[in-house]
């Protein structure tokens, strides 16, 4: 395998305040051109790892810990001019809420027009390239989307928008943060289409954040599985689908319904909730809810480790006879 | 574990506490001046010590007259505070009924409400009350009467707005079916959700009170001479300032102090009655 | 599409406009002509029981107080409507020769001193918003609070006295001059009131400032423009400012009505001939014509600066149709 586009090191996130571990000692690499699908619930922390890449963390939580290194420098230590200049030029980004994502103020236009001003100054062949870029991604009067506003656009075809926008300076790293969640099925799978679609095109890496194992079985190579604020599993996607070693994986396929399954049987879904990951300690954060779990994994903190098809962290793998 | 009051977390806002203390100080010398006590009775003239620097006997010296300006300080304040208040509850009842009254009815009546509420915001607060003294006179009670109408709006405002809401919500529709009189729905029901904000107005108007009160007595219109007030003292520190400061600077800070105050005890009402601004 | 407003909003806005104006006349009517009752014993006080009845019904009928309320109400508005806002007696010119010389000055003060207390406003207000809960916020808001809480009058007496006895320089004692006539007498003489004027409009217009800069920082598109790779002054005028700018002009709107009425003071603090000393000189010469013509100008004034506050707000705001 050729040298990683993007390796992240044992990043971990914290509150400023009161120095709450959000996401905790997590490392993974993104080859050129692999698309790489991130899953967990709410609260485990495959959001913050995603905005940590570009340094857009939110007010009151910051990385305290790991690097991460693209282009032979750590981007969690890089000067802000530095980051800037990667920002939404080599890796960019596209938000779950299209709603609130685009300013309501400005015209989509003049929106595209100034990710083109920020890395490249003034640009006379600009308007066409976003008209293009519009055109590119589906939407149907490029000159019309030009001129308008945020509002006068449904969810999906600001999606649209937003993908259009990350895509204008050709990225080498896409991020997409559970871009089809806020968005009606249909549209969901509209998206879907058009990024994997985009993405075979350039031959562009990406990294898909998503609470739903569903979601990435098509669209991804390899699959990190996160629980309260680390990776628990990860595998490529053929393994991890079929051969699922962590149980809190093996749990979230069992509660996926299965076109092939005639019988309909019930959906088993995982009993309990994710604890919040600052209170966990030295002990398996999903051992609370997992049937296997016992005095070890209340004590001792699990690491991820190779077997027969993934990488897991558990003592007790689904493969392993008890 | 035991449910936090209103109050321990009005304690934890700095703004609020400060606030406090300082109206709580303002409050006590107006009822001190009330009750006769103060340094030197403020009216009494005393031409040999007109005009004397702060001192021993006089804290805050003398003016033109040699009054003791501490002792006309207090008695102003606790003018600005009476009028203040006066004005302030009159406003509040009268907008809070009408508001909730116009709000819960709609129709015309809110039609009226609404109108009538536009009409007075047309006004520049001080210039209205100054036509309004004008046109009653000079008394604390018209003083009272003229910026009790240039503040009502605001009352009614505050109070219509969440009655509007609050009216179309399940549990009051809840209640209204199961046959509760209207002025049960209204004052059970309808004024505990509207009373937050009302708290609120009620510590920002009475900050208000008191600049427009010392803005219609500074202009000459309200208190007369020889009768203390702040903004009449000021008035008349124009023509001393140059030569004797204290004229000038111990009323400006009485309304300084008493409008910080209370603007900060309306901060600290914010922070503490809004659910979503209270810190965990 | 955007260009112009649509015209049902317009005639809605207009309606609402025209009934205020309507409750505005009535209300200062009954306000300024009504309660104070008969305006001859007013505006010749204990003369009145020298007079004989004959004389009385003249000046009655002259004044055309001998009418009903109604008849009066009438009377006035017509006249007012067109252009004939009564006579100054003791100046012997009419209330619209007043007006004209006394309005622009009022006009002009108003427009500097917001202008003056805008710029002083958000400045504050982004220096406070930049870093929240340090010392230079804390600074800020301070002096939010301050200027909130010392009145105009304090301000402008301070001022008045310190240049004038300190540094021996106070163009206001001069006589007045229009820009036309001198303007740098004429900036110099509006200079004081201004500051004064706009120290009062910078409080509430710094506070809703932080208030909105502070909102709007968190919101999603400001994440999507750093994502962007806006240079971050960039995003801090062109996104955070430019969206926060709605309530800040509705504030600053109503910050100029009132400054209108705040001009009462500080007009006659600097010996301003705009129209709040108007307003103050016919109170005290009991010229009830001339103070109910010019408590209605002022309405007026204000209604239609809410009228063009609304207009700004939708060029700003692509939402609101």
């Amino acid at each position: 395998m050729s040298s990683p586009l993007i390796k992240v090191s044992n990043l971990t996130v914290s509150t400023s305040d009161d120095n709450r571990t959000l996401v905790n000692s997590v490392s993974f690499e993104i080859a050129p051109g692999e698309a790489v699908g991130v899953v967990g619930e709410s609260g485990s922390g495959k959001t913050l790892t995603a905005l940590s890449l570009l340094g857009l963390l939110p007010r009151g939580v910051q990385a305290t810990a790991g690097s991460i290194s693209y282009d032979g420098k750590d981007l969690l230590h890089t000067d802000s001019e530095t980051l800037r200049s990667i920002r939404g030029n080599k890796i960019a980004m596209i938000y779950q809420d299209p709603m609130t994502a685009l300013n309501p103020v400005m015209r989509l236009g003049a929106q595209l027009i100034e990710v083109i001003e920020s890395h490249e100054g003034q640009s006379g062949d600009a308007t066409e390239r976003v008209l293009t870029a519009f055109s590119d991604v589906g939407i149907p009067d490029p000159k019309r989307a030009y001129e308008s506003y945020p509002h006068e656009f449904s969810g999906g075809m600001r999606q649209r928008v937003m993908i259009a926008m990350a895509l204008l300076l050709s990225p080498e790293l896409l991020i997409a943060d559970e871009p089809t969640t806020a968005l009606d099925v249909t549209i969901q799978q509209q998206i879907l289409a058009l990024v994997m679609h985009e993405r075979r095109k350039r031959n562009m890496s990406m990294l898909w954040i998503t609470h739903d194992l569903g979601v990435v079985a098509n669209l991804v190579d390899r699959v990190i599985v996160m629980y309260a604020g680390r990776i628990v599993e990860v595998g490529s996607v053929k393994d991890v689908f079929t051969n699922p070693q962590h149980p809190y994986t093996a749990g979230l396929l069992a509660s996926l319904p299965k076109a092939s399954d005639k019988n309909r049987t019930r959906l088993v879904s995982i009993p309990g909730i994710p604890p919040k990951p600052w209170t966990v300690g030295e002990s398996c954060a999903f051992s609370a809810r997992c049937t296997r779990a016992d005095d070890q994994c209340r004590t001792t903190l699990p690491l991820l480790r190779e077997n027969s098809s993934t990488q897991a962290a558990c003592f007790h793998l689904m493969g392993e006879k008890r | 574990m035991k449910e936090k009051t209103w109050f321990s977390y009005y304690l934890k806002s700095i703004s609020g506490v400060i606030g406090g203390i300082l109206v709580l100080v303002m409050f006590t010398i107006s009822i001190l001046s009330a009750l006769g006590i103060t340094p030197h009775d403020p009216l009494i003239q005393d031409p040999v010590n007109a005009l004397q620097g702060p001192s021993a006997q006089y804290w805050f010296g003398t003016d033109q007259f040699g009054r003791d300006i501490l002792s006309r300080c207090m008695d102003g304040m606790r003018r600005s505070m009476l009028v203040s208040v006066v004005a302030v509850s009159i406003a509040t009842l009268v907008g809070v009924i009408l508001g909730i009254v116009g709000g819960y009815f709609g129709k015309f009546l809110d039609g009226f409400v609404v109108r009538f509420s536009d009409v007075i915001f047309a006004f520049p607060a001080i210039l209205l009350a100054l036509a309004i003294v004008n046109s009653l006179g000079n008394s604390w009670i018209d003083t009272s009467l003229a910026i009790a109408v240039v503040y009502t709006p605001i009352f009614i405002r505050v109070a219509r707005g969440p009655v509007l809401s609050v009216k179309e919500m399940d549990y009051v529709k809840a209640v209204r079916i199961l046959g509760f009189s209207t002025p049960k729905v209204l004052f059970s029901h309808i004024l505990p959700n509207v009373l937050p904000p009302i708290v609120i107005q009620v510590a920002l108007s009475m900050s208000w009170a008191i600049l427009t009160e010392s803005g219609l007595s500074f202009l000459g219109l309200g208190t007369q001479p020889p009768d203390a007030s702040l903004g009449l003292m000021v008035s008349e520190a124009q023509s001393l300032a140059a030569f004797a400061w204290w004229t000038l600077a111990f009323p400006s800070l009485f309304i300084t102090i008493a409008v910080v105050g209370l603007n900060l005890v309306g901060d600290g009402l914010r922070d503490s009655l809004d659910p979503a601004r209270r810190s965990s | 599409m955007n260009k112009r407003l649509p015209s049902t909003v317009f005639f809605t806005r207009l309606a609402s406009v025209i009934t205020t104006l309507f409750g505005i006349s009535i209300f200062v009517f009954i306000v300024l002509r009504v309660i104070p009752g008969d305006s001859i014993t007013g505006s010749l006080g204990i003369e009145t029981g020298a007079l004989t009845p004959e004389q009385i019904e003249s000046l009655r009928a002259y004044y055309g107080i001998d009418k009903s309320l109604f008849g009066q109400y009438f009377s006035w508005m017509g006249s007012f409507l067109t252009g004939d806002f009564g006579f100054a007696y003791s100046n012997g010119v009419s209330v619209l020769e007043l007006t004209k010389s006394a309005l622009p000055v009022t006009i002009q003060l108003a427009l500097f001193g917001t202008i003056f207390g805008v710029i002083l406003g958000i400045s504050v207000g982004m220096f406070s918003a930049s870093k929240p809960g340090s010392v230079r916020d804390f600074a800020g808001q301070f002096f939010g609070l301050l200027a909130l809480a010392v009145p105009g009058f304090v301000l402008a007496t301070t001022l008045v006295t310190v240049m004038a006895n300190v540094f021996g320089y106070f163009p206001n004692g001069f006589e007045y001059m229009s820009p036309w006539e001198d303007p740098w007498m004429n900036f110099q003489q509006m200079m004081f009131p201004s500051l004064v004027l706009g120290i009062a409009v910078a409080a509430p217009v710094m506070r809703t400032t932080r208030s909105a800069l502070l909102e709007t920082v968190d919101k999603d598109f400001i994440r999507t423009a750093h994502g962007k790779g806006v240079k971050h002054r960039v995003v801090q005028f062109k996104h955070v400012l430019r969206n926060s700018l709605i309530p800040i002009v509705t504030m600053t709107g109503i910050q100029f009505g009132y400054l209108l009425g705040g001009a009462v003071i500080t007009e006659k603090i600097f010996a301003m001939p705009g129209m709040g000393r108007q307003i103050l000189d016919a109170i005290n010469k009991r010229e009830y014509a001339t103070v109910q013509s010019s408590v209605m100008i002022f309405a007026i004034m204000f209604v239609l600066i809410n009228l063009i506050t609304d207009i700004i707000y939708r060029r700003i705001d692509p939402r609101i149709k």
